[in-house]
């Protein structure tokens, strides 16, 4: 319905741009211009999408330009403009250009902050998806159960995240905690789960895959009852083993699904704010410290708030995550994949 | 819970395991997936546990002891975690309404016409998921505060509204998409404008979708940590993810109240997810995959 394509409008916009200059002279009747007949065709979808238009122009298109502003000031919380009960002081922070990206780039921590970030992201994507994938083939046997298994496997998914970090930390305390209680009956010492800087790593990461399987599991899961059955019928008329109709059957049939799951899991990985700052805050250290949370720390828990420098890192989170998402759909596009 | 009988089982795999299983690999298999669950479960499971006991227990390893509701009375009689939840309910409930209502339009434009700047707009939700909070979270702070919103549910459902309405419209999309197109048609010969088929008859069809939309929109805002944060101080504005760091961080560790309050928040939301999940997946990669 209503479909009309493009394409009719662009050739011919050429032409009207002369008609129209033309027909001011002689005084014909005018034919419609360009932007009208666009809006007399288009109108409908214009105004169904208007809203949504207007939302991410308002407060995100401009936040986001007053963002990467800031990030070429030296803005902070002594410059910024502010209210102090009646009087307004008015804003006295200055442009500086690139200097915050050059800090950051030649500095040690947002490179070492970025490092942990790649290495949290990637540990946890790897080992979330592994493991969704063993559960997802194993769920989507003939076996007993398997409802009841589904249910209990996807429970942490349905808990609300900052819930589930709490529940963690609250196993997690080194003194009282369950688990070092579990490990003590064992008589094994205690481990300073969060605050040791080792240990605090894998306890984030642990928490993270925790909350993060349920999902890739369930994804996996609806792919899996994509793929026909008489593939793996044949394939096993043909004698391929379990492991070759895995890797010749299941993996190709999973891909369209196996590479949204990667890129959607990878970027909020990349992002996630709650699990690192509720269960340890970054610490011990900055040890855990990811991008977005050091960005946060700089803005809202430092004093005096560095805006500038919180609102630099965040624009090369942005730009980084889209330098990402790039490369993944060209790599994926070269494989022959329509995304 | 109910284990589904294979023979009565309509949404069954294609058939998959047709020679036997050797009883070596189907322990195996069980014992994967017991351990799988167990590790799934058993937090929540523990939280739920100590909720139960007296607070000067709550770190005892017994599973069952001296059984009281008293951290639910002390909660709600000493706490202001209904303030946080009325809060958390206005906020996430205003998102989910506005970001819903004008989502659902979108999607639907985004899935029927061909028009210019479909392209440009589709790229646009997808690559506002990728924004972090920290690249928005500065200027809005700083809108927030010239506007004197701060610390107003107002200034929480405007940033809300950033995270969900990109997404909503992403998976409306998605839901539009599996409404078949002769269904417009039928509409246009009878005579519907555009805006009228998409009223009167796909709307109504697209219900399950609009439904499990708002439930996640509901979810995210309900479970948003890093702007109310920074946006809501003082206890009476808090939300829940505000509320709840209350008891682990100012006064050392409080696991009474906080296991309480773990339960009363996870427990409706963990029903209506279970419920809702199956077509959450299908609504996301639908939208996902299709782009």
């Amino acid at each position: 319905m209503a479909v009309h394509t493009s394409q009719s409008v662009a050739k011919a916009a050429g032409d009207d741009i002369v008609a129209r200059g033309r027909s001011r002279g002689t005084g014909n009747p005018q034919p419609p211009s360009r932007l009208r007949r666009a809006l007399s065709t288009h109108w409908y979808a214009w105004t169904m999408v208007a809203p949504v238009v207007i939302v991410i122009g308002v407060i995100i298109g401009y936040p986001l330009v007053r963002g990467i502003y800031l990030s070429l000031t030296d803005a902070n919380e002594r410059n910024v403009a502010r209210s102090i009960g009646v009087n307004h002081i008015p804003a006295t922070y200055k442009f500086v250009g690139l200097d915050n990206y050059a800090d950051a780039l030649t500095g040690d921590q947002f490179l070492g902050t970025l490092g942990w970030t790649l290495v949290w992201t990637v540990s946890c994507v790897a080992i979330t998806f592994s493991l969704g994938m063993a559960l997802a083939n194993i769920l989507n046997r003939r076996i007993a159960g398997r409802s009841a298994y589904r249910m209990a496997l996807i429970l942490p998914w349905a808990i609300p995240g900052f819930v589930s970090v709490f529940a963690w930390r609250f196993l997690y305390n080194e003194d009282r905690g369950l688990l070092n209680k579990i490990l003590s009956g064992a008589g094994i010492d205690g481990i300073p789960w969060l605050n040791d800087p080792t240990w605090a790593k894998l306890s984030v990461i642990a928490v993270n895959v925790w909350l993060g399987v349920p999902f890739m599991m369930v994804a996996l899961l609806g792919g899996l009852q994509s793929i026909p059955s008489e593939h793996y019928e044949a394939a096993e008329m043909d004698g391929a083993t379990a492991w070759q109709r895995f890797r010749h059957i299941t993996l190709p049939g999973l891909r369209p699904v196996s590479t949204t799951v990667i890129l959607l899991s990878t970027i909020w990985t990349f992002n996630m704010f709650p699990v690192i700052f509720l269960l340890t805050g970054g610490g011990p250290g900055d040890a855990t410290q990811i991008l977005v949370t050091q960005a946060y720390k700089f803005s809202f828990e430092i004093s005096p708030r560095d805006f500038a420098q919180s609102s630099t890192w965040g624009v090369l989170i942005l730009v980084l995550l889209l330098i990402f998402a790039a490369i993944y759909r060209r790599v994926l596009r070269t494989q022959g994949d329509d995304w | 819970m109910v284990t589904t009988i294979p023979t009565t089982r309509h949404s069954a795999p294609k058939v998959r395991m047709r020679g036997e299983r050797s009883p070596l690999a189907s322990t195996a298999l069980h014992l994967t997936l017991v351990v799988a669950s167990v590790i799934a479960v058993f937090p929540v499971l523990w939280v739920l546990l100590t909720s139960l006991k007296p607070a000067e227990l709550a770190t005892t390893t017994d599973f069952f002891k001296e059984t009281t509701f008293k951290n639910y009375t002390n909660l709600i009689q000493n706490t202001k975690f209904l303030t946080w939840f009325g809060n958390s309910l206005i906020v996430a409930g205003l998102t989910t309404l506005i970001g819903v209502i004008i989502s659902a339009s979108t999607g639907y434009a985004v899935s029927r016409f061909r028009f210019p700047g479909k392209r440009g707009l589709m790229w646009t939700l997808l690559i506002t998921q990728m924004f972090p909070v920290a690249v928005l979270i500065v200027p809005i702070y700083n809108i927030m505060a010239s506007m004197g919103l701060l610390n107003q549910p107002a200034g929480l459902v405007i940033t809300y509204l950033t995270i969900s309405v990109p997404f909503c419209a992403w998976m409306m999309k998605g839901f539009f998409d599996t409404i078949p197109r002769e269904i417009d048609e039928s509409g246009q010969v009878d005579g519907l404008t555009p805006f009228g088929t998409f009223w009167r008859l796909i709307l109504p069809l697209a219900k399950p979708g609009l439904a499990v939309t708002a439930f996640y929109s509901f979810i995210t805002a309900w479970g948003e940590v890093a702007y109310a944060s920074a946006f809501m101080v003082g206890e009476d504005n808090l939300t829940l993810a505000g509320g709840l760091q209350l008891f682990v961080n100012r006064y050392g560790a409080q696991w009474g109240p906080m296991t309480a309050a773990s339960v009363l928040i996870a427990i409706p939301a963990a029903l209506v997810f279970l419920f809702a999940q199956k077509h959450l997946v299908t609504g996301m990669s639908a939208g996902a995959v299709k782009g």
